[in-house]
Formats: structure tokens, sequence, C-alpha cells
């Protein structure tokens, strides 16, 4: 294992890029992953037993039973952030890279960035000023 | 902001819920978080307690006002005994009702103390607090297991008196057990008071108007929280009360934080009072020596006691015809009545806020329902 | 991986190419998967007796010597109960929420430095990637809030979108800090930038701030106490998880601990220095002294985070996402200014009082602004 960046070495011969050799990894892990939950719920179908009944099957409601849906048009209250979410999701993207770099950049490139995350600072006191930012 | 449709959540929260303080529930109509309409629904726990009450002895009765409160069966005791005790005309020895004295602050220690480690548990405290309490009400019910042999469901006082007298073993008990509480309430508050938590989930929150209060015949810590200085103790000076030197605790805003600090100041005065009431405990009998326990019967007529039982006013209206029953039996019970006021404590709050506010009640089911 | 396919090769040579692939592919993701799996075994018991010596009892003690094998029992246990489907859910999606939540919490080990020379696959953005990979847990708290089709669900589940949403910002921008320092989003690059004395990232006063951060938004973003707002029990009864028995519930557990345990140990990764520590460079035993200051430090963060369950109350949902966009998320922005400061300041010394200054200005204004109107001095009246 290389510590530092990618390996020179490939361990999948079927592919030459470094990068994709790593990215298989992952997906060899996802595979796992996913699966690793699924065994004992497999094993759990063998186990436990199973015995439904209407009543056992009923939606919990404390003890009574339910009145009404609750697929409903729910009044989130919080929309107004998942809109500022966004917008800071994205300047994430533009910060990242940005900051890897910063060790070799200049003070002139650092006060560009400035001024764009203040742009977007700008944008969350003005959301901030008008009560977005409060739960309604 | 109000152009996208949303539709009402109609929850029920209760019978089956974790904060509910038991078999209580509440018919909550959300919009998102907020609770815009609740119905608070009683009744799961009634055991006809009022019927039971008519179809006992007199005397026969008093077990049964353990299970009121569950929490304080001393209190619930002394109430129906002061009851029946103005209608029969009977005089309560000195030592007696000194011994009562201490029994029921006791309990308002533990009371309080439970109600404010449950409040916690509301706000999600995960027990820390609830447990902490319990540490220390256990003490009182080994005490209160060695003087009436029940820790809970005590049964301990008589009409005319209580029916174990206290020895020296246990009176050095309980005054350990007062010694021991400031450290404890220090400690207590010291976790709580300070916390930034706290404070932000609780002041402002479920703020009950004093006129409210008073309107809605609000008594005990809550209404004093709303600046309703009404404590019986102080009213009627049943008992011994005129003697012991303490001060009631009156709060201003009223909100879930004043019904918390406000029960806190009181085992503060709570433990004054015991201190005093076991130093000057006078010697004597522990019960009036025309008390019978066989065939008591009470002349006829009706009449109405009451307490500051650690929830508030806790009354017994009794009316007898002379007979060895009573032909009436009612409880005023103190959480019923302060559990009236709860939507107009929780409109406009979040259901987090509901929980809580229902938490700083302090209610019992056994006593709401009988 | 790379280096067990080597030694395959290199003390078992007959062994077929491929299956000394497969080997070096699935031991790695063994090895993590099993060692993190002990480790979330232990932590529940960690966690009932730590929280039991908080609460004044003793917690488990009957299952094997100290209650050790708990774990075991209850896992067991729940393998054997009845998976209760409640009929008017939608199936398929109610159950995949489970599943899926565990996903993300597992593929974010897949980056993690466990000692020095180790990490399942040293990916280049290796922290973006964590960050990315562990919001997915979201997704299966909603999946399992709207399938259930309980009200209670529904409420936790909106609730988890909410502070998930809000707790991303503030997090991933304190991590541009340590980015910035480093120069690399490779986890183990990270962890090598913190060499040297005192070179831990959360020895400087930025890094100290970021961690502050990054720690309060770890805990949010897996919803631990005080932050627990979408399963808050005694609000609604167990939020998005309500309507879920037997191992559907264990999952749900499981993904909730070991995204703990995987978020501390970025956080170990990022601000305290990972693996590194005196001895972890030895030449034949530095592998096994660097696991053991990782985990020693991941201990760390896990004891932290039982504590603040023990000790805290829950906060409020609008009090909750106040908390991240008025007062973390300025924070941070602030504190790249200040690491910047730092960076740019001609004389070491200066950079260091300068950006502390900064960061210490900026916390005492923002807990100002967000405290000003919110705590009253109460006095009361006495009636004697």
């Amino acid at each position: 294992m290389d510590v530092c960046g990618v390996s020179n070495f490939n361990v999948f011969p079927c592919v030459n890029d470094p990068y994709l050799t790593q990215y298989l990894f992952v997906a060899v892990f996802v595979l796992v992953a996913v699966l690793f939950p699924l065994v004992p719920l497999a094993l759990v179908r063998v186990l436990a037993p199973r015995k439904p009944s209407p009543t056992k099957n009923a939606t919990y409601e404390c003890g009574l039973v339910s009145k009404g849906d609750s697929w409903i048009q729910f009044r989130a209250g919080y929309y107004l952030y998942a809109l500022v979410y966004v917008i800071f999701a994205v300047e994430t993207i533009f910060l990242y890279p940005w900051a890897v770099a910063f060790g070799g950049l200049s003070f002139g490139a650092f006060v560009a960035m400035m001024v764009f995350v203040l742009l977007l600072v700008e944008g969350l006191v003005y959301a901030w000023a008008k009560g977005a930012l409060d739960w309604k | 902001m109000s152009t996208i449709e949303t539709q009402m959540l109609e929850v029920s929260l209760g019978p089956q819920h974790p904060s509910t303080h038991g078999v209580f529930r509440m018919d909550v109509v959300l919009d998102g978080e907020y609770v815009v309409k609740l119905k608070p629904v009683m009744g799961y726990l009634h055991r006809n307690h009022e019927q039971i009450g008519e179809k006992m002895t007199w005397l026969g009765s008093m077990p049964y006002t353990d299970r009121l409160d569950y929490f304080c069966s001393m209190t619930n005791n002394w109430a129906y005994a002061l009851s029946v005790e103005k209608m029969a005309g009977i005089k309560v020895p000195e030592r007696a009702e000194y011994i009562r004295v201490i029994m029921a602050e006791l309990t308002r220690l533990l009371n309080h103390a439970c109600a404010v480690g449950f409040l916690l548990s509301d706000c999600g405290a995960w027990f820390t607090p609830v447990l902490y309490a319990l540490r220390e009400r256990e003490r009182i019910l080994d005490f209160f297991e060695t003087v009436s042999g029940a820790r809970m469901m005590c049964n301990y006082m008589r009409f005319g008196g209580v029916r174990v007298d206290l020895d020296e073993q246990s009176l050095a008990m309980a005054r350990a057990i007062v010694a021991r509480w400031p450290a404890f309430l220090d400690e207590f508050e010291k976790l709580m008071t300070e916390n930034e938590v706290l404070l932000a989930r609780t002041q402002r929150v479920g703020i009950l108007p004093r006129e409210l209060a008073i309107n809605a015949s609000v008594s005990g810590p809550v209404a004093r929280a709303s600046g309703v200085a009404y404590d019986i103790r102080k009213v009627d000076k049943y008992g011994v009360y005129d003697r012991f030197d303490f001060r009631v605790p009156v709060g201003e805003t009223g909100d879930t934080f004043d019904r918390f600090m406000i029960r806190i100041l009181e085992m503060r005065e709570s433990v004054k009072i015991l201190h005093q009431a076991l130093r000057d405990i006078p010697s004597g009998p522990c019960i009036a020596p025309e008390s019978k326990l066989r065939g008591f019967k009470v002349p006829a007529g009706d009449g109405y006691g009451r307490i500051e039982s650690p929830k508030g006013e806790l009354g017994f209206y009794l009316v007898s015809e002379g007979g060895a029953k009573p032909y009436r039996y009612h409880v005023r019970p103190p959480s019923f009545v302060n559990l009236t006021i709860l939507e107009d404590m929780c409109l406009g709050h979040k259901v987090a806020d509901a929980i809580i506010i229902l938490g700083s009640i302090d209610i019992v089911l056994g006593e709401v329902d009988r | 991986m790379d280096a067990i396919y080597k030694l395959i090769q290199h003390y078992a040579p007959k062994i077929p190419d491929l299956l000394a692939l497969a080997l070096a592919v699935l031991l790695p993701i063994a090895i993590v998967m099993g060692v993190f799996l002990t480790v979330f075994a232990l932590l529940t018991w960690v966690e009932r007796k730590a929280l039991g010596r908080i609460q004044n009892r003793r917690g488990p003690n009957r299952v094997g010597p100290v209650g050790l094998f708990q774990p075991v029992a209850d896992g067991l246990k729940l393998l054997t109960k009845e998976d209760i489907v409640p009929a008017a859910a939608d199936k398929v999606v109610h159950f995949l929420a489970p599943v899926l939540t565990v996903v993300p919490a597992f593929m974010v080990l897949a980056v993690v430095p466990v000692a020095k020379g180790f990490v399942p696959v040293d990916l280049n953005i290796g922290v973006l990637f964590a960050l990315a990979v562990s919001t997915g847990s979201v997704l299966a708290l909603f999946m399992a809030g709207w399938a259930s089709r309980n009200k209670f669900s529904l409420l936790g589940a909106m609730r988890s979108v909410a502070q998930v949403v809000s707790y991303e910002v503030p997090m991933v921008m304190a991590a541009v800090v340590i980015l910035m320092a480093a120069g690399t989003l490779s986890s183990v690059g990270i962890v090598e930038a913190q060499r040297g004395l005192a070179g831990w990232f959360v020895f400087k006063p930025w890094g100290l701030v970021a961690f502050v951060i990054f720690q309060l938004c770890a805990m949010a973003e897996v919803a631990r106490t005080p932050f627990d707002l979408p399963e808050a029990e005694s609000e609604i009864v167990a939020g998005y998880h309500t309507e879920y028995s037997g191992f559907k519930f264990a999952l749900f557990q499981m993904g909730e601990y070991v995204a703990a345990i995987t978020m501390g140990g970025i956080t170990v990764t990022m601000f305290l220095g990972g693996y590194l520590g005196p001895g972890s460079d030895l030449p034949k035993i530095g592998w096994l002294v660097s696991a053991g200051w990782f985990f020693a430090k991941l201990g760390i963060i896990v004891v932290i985070n039982i504590w603040a369950r023990g000790t805290w109350p829950r906060v409020r949902v609008d009090q909750l996402l106040g908390f991240a966009w008025k007062l973390l998320l300025p924070l941070a922005l602030v504190n790249i200014v200040a690491m910047a400061i730092w960076h740019f300041a001609s004389n070491k010394l200066v950079g260091w009082g300068a950006s502390a200054v900064v960061l210490a200005v900026a916390i005492v204004a923002l807990v100002k602004i967000n405290t000003g109107q919110t705590f009253e001095k109460r006095s009361y009246r006495f009636i004697s």
C-alpha cells in the first residue's frame, strides 16, 4: 500500500487506470456493505417466528386506532434552510479545490476567494435579517 | 409564505406513550411541529374511587386514599383524616401533629425532587436527573418503611393522630435525611439551573397568566409560579403550620422554568420546616385517646378538609348521615384541576414543548382519574 | 491492498492470481469491518456501563463477566424476534431503509487510516468521500420514516432531514481549514501533515475551533443526544424507527453506532493526528502502536459522546437549526479567515496570536448575538 497518493501497482490486471482500481475497490466495499445487513435479515426469516395478525400489524399510535393518513402534505417548515443549504453545498465544490491548493496560492488568490465567500455570506446575512433562518 | 397548501396532522399522544406520566392521552392537531389544538383525554385509570369510598367504612377508605396520588400517600392520608376529624370534632395530640408535618414535608421533598427529575427527562435528559432524584427518594421511602411498614402505600394516619409513634431511632433517621438534603439540592441545582439547554427549553415556554390561573382555580406550585401567592399552609394554618418559620416562593412569569424553580425553592423551605419540626417535636401520645378504630361513626353533617399537598390543594368533601359509612365521598384532586389549563398553555408551541409543559404541571394519573 | 497482494504472491506463489486478487480485496474489508463491528459491540457495552456510572446504577452485569457478553445476548435476542411490518406500510421501502442505513456507516470506513500503513483504500479525495457518503444515511432515515406510514415516524423523518441538511454545511466548512493546512484531501495525507511536536491540528487556534464545530456537527449528523431529535423518545416515541422491530431495529442501532464510531474516526484523522503518537514509527511494531493510538483517541471521542448523552437535555428543533445556521456556520467561515491570517503572517507567533484574537472576538460576538434575548435571570418573591 502506497502511503502518498495513488499507488502505481495495479491490483486489477484488467484495469490499467490506477484511479479506477481504487474505485473498483470502493465498489466491492459497497457490495460487501450491502450484503452485510442482508445476511442476518435472511437468517431472521429462518429463525424468527412469523405470526402476523391484524392488531399486531396495525400502525402504532399509542394504542389507539390510527386516525387519518400520515402521507400528507406535511408542513415541513424548513424549506428555506434547504435552499440556503443548496447554495452553500455548491459553494463547497468551489471551496474544496481552492483549499487543497491553498498552500501554493498567493495572497491575491486568497482575496479573490474571500470575495466569493463574502458574496455568499451576504446572502446568509440577508436570509438571517429576513428571518428565513427562524423556524416557522 | 402561506401559499403552499399543507395539511394538519392529528396525533394522539398517549395512552401508550413514554412521557405522558401514565395512561393519559392528549389528542393533538399539529401544523408541522406546532400544536394548533390539544384535547386532554382522561379516565384511563378510573377506578371508581369515590363510589368505593361510599361503600367502605370511614376508616376503611384510608388505605384507598394512598392510591390517589401514589407518590404522596402521606399527604393523601392527612387530607382525608383532617376532613373526618373536622366533622367528628376530634382533637389531634400535639405530637401527632408534628409527626404529620414531618411526614408531609418529607413527601413534599420526594415529590418535588422527582417532579423536577421527570421534567428533565421529558426534555430528553436520558433519565440521569430522575435517577439522582430517585436515589434521594429512596432514603425517604426507607424511612417511611421503617415507620409505617410500607414504602409507598403507607396507610399511616388515623383519625386523631398517626398509627405508629416515631421512636428516637427513626427520628435520627429523618434528621439524617434532612441534613443531607441541602447538599443534594445544591448539586441538583448546579447541574440543572445553569444548563443553557434547559434554560433555552423552558424559559418563556408554556406561560400561564395569573388571571387564568386564578380563574381556572389552579393551585400548588403551578399557581405560585404564575404569581398567585396562595399556599394553604399559610391561608388555613392547619395542623401546627403556624408555629414554623417558613416562606412561600412566588414567581412572576409563570412559564415552565418558573414552575421548575418554584419546586426547587419550595424544597429548601420544606427543609427549614423539617429542621424546626424535628427539633421541637414534643412528647406525648401519637393518637387521640378518644379515637376509636372499630365502630367509628361520624355525626350527621358535611365537611370539607383541605391541605396543601405537593401538587396543590387536595380536599375531601364528605357527607355523613351519622352511620358507619360516608353518604358522599368526594375528592378534589389538584392534578385534575391543574390539568384543565393544559391546552391554553400549549397552543402555539411545538410538540416538544407540549411534553415538557405537561411535565411541569406534575400530574399523577391515579389522582386525575381516581 | 497492494501490500496484501504482494505478500500473498511472496509467501504462496502457487495460489492462482484471481484468488490472490480476491483475497487482496476482501481481506482488508473483512479486517476493517470485523474490527469495527467488535468495537461497535464493545461500544454498546461501554455506553451502557458508562451511562450506568453517570446515573448511579450498575449497567449490564449479568451476562458474562461484568456483563461483557450483553451485546451478544442482545444480538441473538433480536435475531429471534418477530419482524413486524405494519400492514399500511410501503413494504419495499420499509425493508430497504435499515439496509441502507448501515451502508454509508460502513462506507466511511474505507478511507479511515486505522494504523500506519493500513487504510483500506487511500482515495485522493478521502475526506470529501467520507463527508459525502456519511450524509447518505439521512436518505435511509427518511425512507424509514415515510415508508412506515406512522405519524411519529413522519415527524422524526422530517426532523432528521432538517437536521442533517443544516449540520452538513458547518461541518464541511469546518473541514476546509484542515484542507488548507494539509494541502490534500487524502486521509492519509492529512494524518501525515500533522507530524511533529504539537503538530496535531487541534493544537492550533483555528484547528481547535474547527474541531469543536466538527465534533458538534458529527454528533448532530448521527443524531446523538443532545441532537437526537429524529428519535426523540419522550416526544415522538421512537421517531423514524417506531415501526421497526427485531433485527431491522438492530440494524438501525448498528447504523447509528457505527456511524458514530466512523465519524469519530474521521474526527481523529482530521484533528487529533490519526494514528500518530510516540512510537507509531517504530520499525516492526509501529503498526500495532499506531493502531493503539488511533483507538485510544477514538475512545476519547466516544466517551465525549456518551458523556453528552448522559448529562444533557435535548434541544428543540428551532434551536437546533438556529444553532447550526446562526452560530456554527458564521464561526466556520470566520475560521477560514483566521487560518489565512495564520498562514500569511510573517511570524508564526504573530499568526498564532492574531488568529486566536480574531476567533475569540468572533465567538464572543456570535454568542452575544444569539443568546442576547434568550436567557433571563429570574428573581422570586417570598411570602412569609
